[in-house]
């Protein structure tokens, strides 16, 4: 049961990357869209992503439970050192919730329709960068368990760093990328499938550049990431492949394919994923000066594991037909189940 | 101010903003479903418009419920990380029971807010009763996690760690029952009333609309069976307690001296220094009746209770009054609604009746942070009743006071928005729906 309850952590937390991912790039491709396209952006934002929002979501929430349940420590430790990036995450997370949903249910459609999507856009832009902190921090190895230190030692210094915002920066950039490709294949229009053909092109270069920034960042740090790819080839091998796939995203993007070029983005976000979490393997959480925080050291008791993965299998039984069948519902089409959704 | 108050207030304003939406949540889905299957069966529009209207303010609702959830499931670790570190294994089960009915949930509302004239009307009504059904489901497991609390089992405790956990036994605590039974009757009775209380309202200032009219029938006939039913599911509540929280009865009833027999205490203002209470009605006995099913049983006061184990008497008292006494005040309204509608039939819309409706729109509502309120305060100094106290749970981080000013704020803000949004919901659905005919 173990293995199950793992499995479905990370298939969560890749879900959620992906779904919910691409749900805040949209918010943050809408800061960069002049306003007539946005007009237009907005519609189909809202119609691709609407039906199944509150779906998108709930992925972070099974990332939550299972780690509470099942590894506790991990739960904890993160919600004690991270306190303040956490809270500032949902923040974003509840105004970016809340105000698309105004936005598109407001009844009178007057000036109060821009403050949303100001808001919209600015926490959606917030809730990747503080996600991305949060990941960047886990890895750095600055989270102390040491209770004499000082407060900015143990609730700033672990994420207030280079790193850590070079990691946030990247979530943007991939996000908005996400969405971009994902949001090219809605449009039918020419003109703007266009405007989104340029925000993919434009998101795509600033995630090159903001992964560059990571390697940068991670060396003023003194994290040595390069190091660790080095040590771990599978890891290495998942980033060469995520980068040597972009060539064909773009060709088939061009050629105006709609399947391929999404199954590829999520197939990047997937296997950086991967990397993150093969270079640290075993280790979920870094902790300074001490052994991290892994899967195994944090386990709960065996009867807890073991209801866990039973909730969760007897759970996506019911779960998964529902799902297609919504899916399917709103497009016709059962391809349809990728990114974005 | 002090780390453990605003940790403590912050958990009480975002758990009793949730609640709000929670029940909402729950609720709506039924009303909705109803006036859905009295379209399909009769054709008559006003039911078709009736559940659109609701269905678009429910959307709304249900988006601040979704992120304050979300919310809620970090928060327990933000601020109570030693109760989660010994909670999560045991309490995890009902909590990703509580994910799958969510998830379940949220495909079943996307279905159906999205889903007109795209899937089968059968179908399609049958995803609105999935919304409701699952609503309550992941009620009933969260409550079952906080029954826990008041009740723990399903572990042994060995040097302040949980150890032999059984989860199921957990999950089945001897509270879980009482409480999701009384919580589920009371998301009916709040939210029925609120929505009654609304329509009834608006009837005031549109004489005769159909729409309305049917609104408050459907609500209210709902709401005043969940009003009768909710002081005996609160009877065996107490009873309940009696067993196994003495001292938050004891709170509740702001009972000092251990009686036999034990007075019913109405009002009145415990003064926790002079142990007494000031301004009470007694009645007498029925207290002992109440708990035990006998007159001249022995009830236990505070004086057997260690001093440091005391909850808060002043909060706990008040609130349970105040619960109560909203219950009454709403079974009453119920029952003036049954009596009118079966023999007074043109009553109903009558303005002194729809001003009492209208009047007891926040009742419901209030009984229920009433209600917490007594269960939460009145299990302090517990976190986990008996062996882990709040103050130890507490999270080492200080300065909490931002972190709750922050989500107090938000709150307050979103509470507004949601309430100027739904006003202008009406207001368009007004300008968009004039009726010609009265009907029936
Ligand atoms: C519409 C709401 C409402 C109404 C009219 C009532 N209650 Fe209630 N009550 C609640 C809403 C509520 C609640 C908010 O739902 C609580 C909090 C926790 C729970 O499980 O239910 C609660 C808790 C609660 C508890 C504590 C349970 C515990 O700590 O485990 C008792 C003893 C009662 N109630 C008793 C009553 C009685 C005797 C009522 C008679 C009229 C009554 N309630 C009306
Ligand atoms: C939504 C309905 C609920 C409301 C309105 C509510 C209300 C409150 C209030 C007023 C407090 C502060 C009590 C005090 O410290 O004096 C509190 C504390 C707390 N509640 Fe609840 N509660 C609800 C449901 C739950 C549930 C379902 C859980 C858990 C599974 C829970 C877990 C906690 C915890 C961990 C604390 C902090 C520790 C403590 O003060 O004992 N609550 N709640
Ligand atoms: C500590 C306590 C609680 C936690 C951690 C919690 C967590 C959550 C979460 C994560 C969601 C969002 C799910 C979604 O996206 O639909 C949610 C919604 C909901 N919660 Fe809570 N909850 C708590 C207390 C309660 C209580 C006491 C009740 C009811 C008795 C309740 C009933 C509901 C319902 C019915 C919904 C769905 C309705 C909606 O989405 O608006 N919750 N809760």
């Amino acid at each position: 049961m173990f293995y199950v309850v793992v499995l479905f952590l990370g298939l969560s937390l890749l879900m959620y990357c992906l779904f919910g991912g691409a749900d805040f790039g949209a918010g943050i491709l809408e800061a960069f869209t002049t306003k007539h396209a946005r007009e237009k952006g907005e519609k189909m934002t809202y119609q691709a992503i609407a039906p199944v929002w509150e779906a998108n979501h709930i992925w972070l929430i099974l990332v939550v439970v299972i780690l509470f349940s099942g590894f506790p420590r991990i739960y904890t430790e993160i919600s004690v050192a991270l306190h303040i990036p956490l809270t500032l995450m949902l923040l974003g997370i509840v105004l970016r919730g809340c105000f698309f949903t105004f936005r598109h249910y407001d009844a009178i459609q007057d000036r109060s329709h821009d403050y949303y999507s100001r808001i919209f856009v600015f926490s959606s832009i917030g809730t990747s960068f503080f996600l991305g902190i949060i990941a960047g921090a886990m890895s750095l190895g600055r989270i102390t368990l040491a209770s004499n230190v000082t407060f900015a030692e143990r609730f700033v210094a672990p994420w207030l760093n280079y790193f850590s915002f070079s990691v946030g920066l990247f979530a943007c950039c991939i996000f908005a990328f996400l969405a971009a490709v994902y949001l090219m294949g809605e449009s039918e229009e020419k003109r703007i499938r266009k405007v989104f053909w340029w925000q993919a092109f434009r998101a795509n270069l600033a995630t090159v550049v903001a992964g560059g920034f990571v390697f940068v960042a991670a060396k003023l740090d003194g994290f040595d990431l390069i190091g660790l790819l080095v040590n771990h080839p599978l890891g290495m091998a998942c980033l060469i492949i995520a980068t040597l796939s972009l060539p064909l995203l773009w060709y088939s993007l061009n050629l105006g394919w709609v399947i391929l070029p999404r199954l590829l983005a999520g197939l990047q976000v997937m296997l950086i994923l991967m990397a993150w979490v093969i270079i640290q393997y075993p280790v979920v959480v870094q902790i300074a000066g001490n052994q991290g925080l892994t899967l195994e050291n944090t386990r709960a008791p065996e009867a807890s594991l073991s209801v866990l993965g039973w909730a969760l299998l007897v759970g996506s039984a019911l779960i998964l037909p529902a799902l297609f069948y919504l899916l399917r519902s709103f497009k016709g089409h059962p391809w349809h189940a990728e990114p974005g959704h | 101010m002090e780390d453990l108050l605003s940790a403590r207030l912050q958990m009480a304003v975002s758990l009793g903003f949730h609640i709000v939406f929670a029940c909402i949540g729950m609720v709506m889905p039924f009303l909705m479903a109803f006036s859905h299957w009295r379209w399909l069966r009769t054709g008559q529009k006003e039911y078709l418009d009736l559940t659109k209207t609701w269905s678009k303010g429910v959307a709304i609702f249900f988006a601040t419920g979704a992120v304050s959830g979300t919310v809620l499931s970090f928060e327990l670790g933000l601020l109570w990380p030693e109760f989660m570190r010994h909670a999560g294994p045991i309490i995890g089960m009902p909590f990703s029971w509580e994910g799958t009915a969510f998830f379940i949930e949220a495909i079943a509302l996307g279905l159906f807010l999205y889903g007109w004239d795209r899937i089968h009307k059968w179908v399609h009504w049958a995803t609105g009763v999935l919304v409701g059904v699952s609503g309550v489901a992941s009620g009933i497991f969260v409550v079952a996690a906080n029954a826990w609390m008041n009740s723990p089992q399903g572990f042994d405790w060995v040097d302040g760690q949980a150890i032999n956990i059984d989860p199921v036994a957990a999950m089945f605590n001897k509270a879980w029952f009482t409480q999701a039974l009384h919580m589920t009757l009371a998301a009916f009775v709040s939210t029925c009333f609120a929505v009654a209380g609304i329509h009834a309202w608006l009837l005031r200032q549109h004489q005769n609309h159909p729409l309305h009219q049917k609104a408050l029938k459907i609500s209210l006939t709902l709401g005043a069976i969940a009003a009768f039913l909710q002081p005996l599911s609160g009877d065996i509540s107490a009873k309940d307690i009696a067993q196994r929280q003495p001292a938050k009865l004891a709170a509740m009833e702001a009972l000092f001296q251990t009686s036999k027999p034990a007075p019913l205490l109405i009002g009145g203002i415990p003064n926790e220094d002079k142990q007494r209470v000031d301004y009470g009605i007694e009645l007498p006995g029925m207290l002992s009746f109440l708990a035990h099913g006998n007159f001249d049983a022995e009830v236990t006061g505070l004086d057997q209770i260690p001093k440091d184990q005391h909850p808060p008497v002043l909060i706990t008292h008040l609130a349970f009054q105040v619960m109560v006494g909203c219950g009454m005040l709403l079974m009453a309204v119920g029952l003036a609604f049954l009596i009118i509608q079966w023999k007074f039939k043109h009553l109903l819309g009558h303005k002194g009746f729809l001003t009492v409706v209208a009047l007891s729109t926040p009742l419901g509502f209030l009984a229920v942070e009433a209600g917490w309120t007594v269960t939460e305060v009145g299990r302090q100094p517990w976190v986990i009743y008996g062996f882990l106290r709040t103050k130890d749970a507490l999270t080492p981080m200080p300065g909490l006071v931002f972190p709750f000013m922050l989500f107090t704020m938000l709150y307050l803000v979103l509470a507004g928005l949601v309430t100027w949004l739904m006003i202008r919901q009406i207001r368009v659905l007004h300008l968009a729906y004039k009726p010609l005919a009265v009907s029936g």
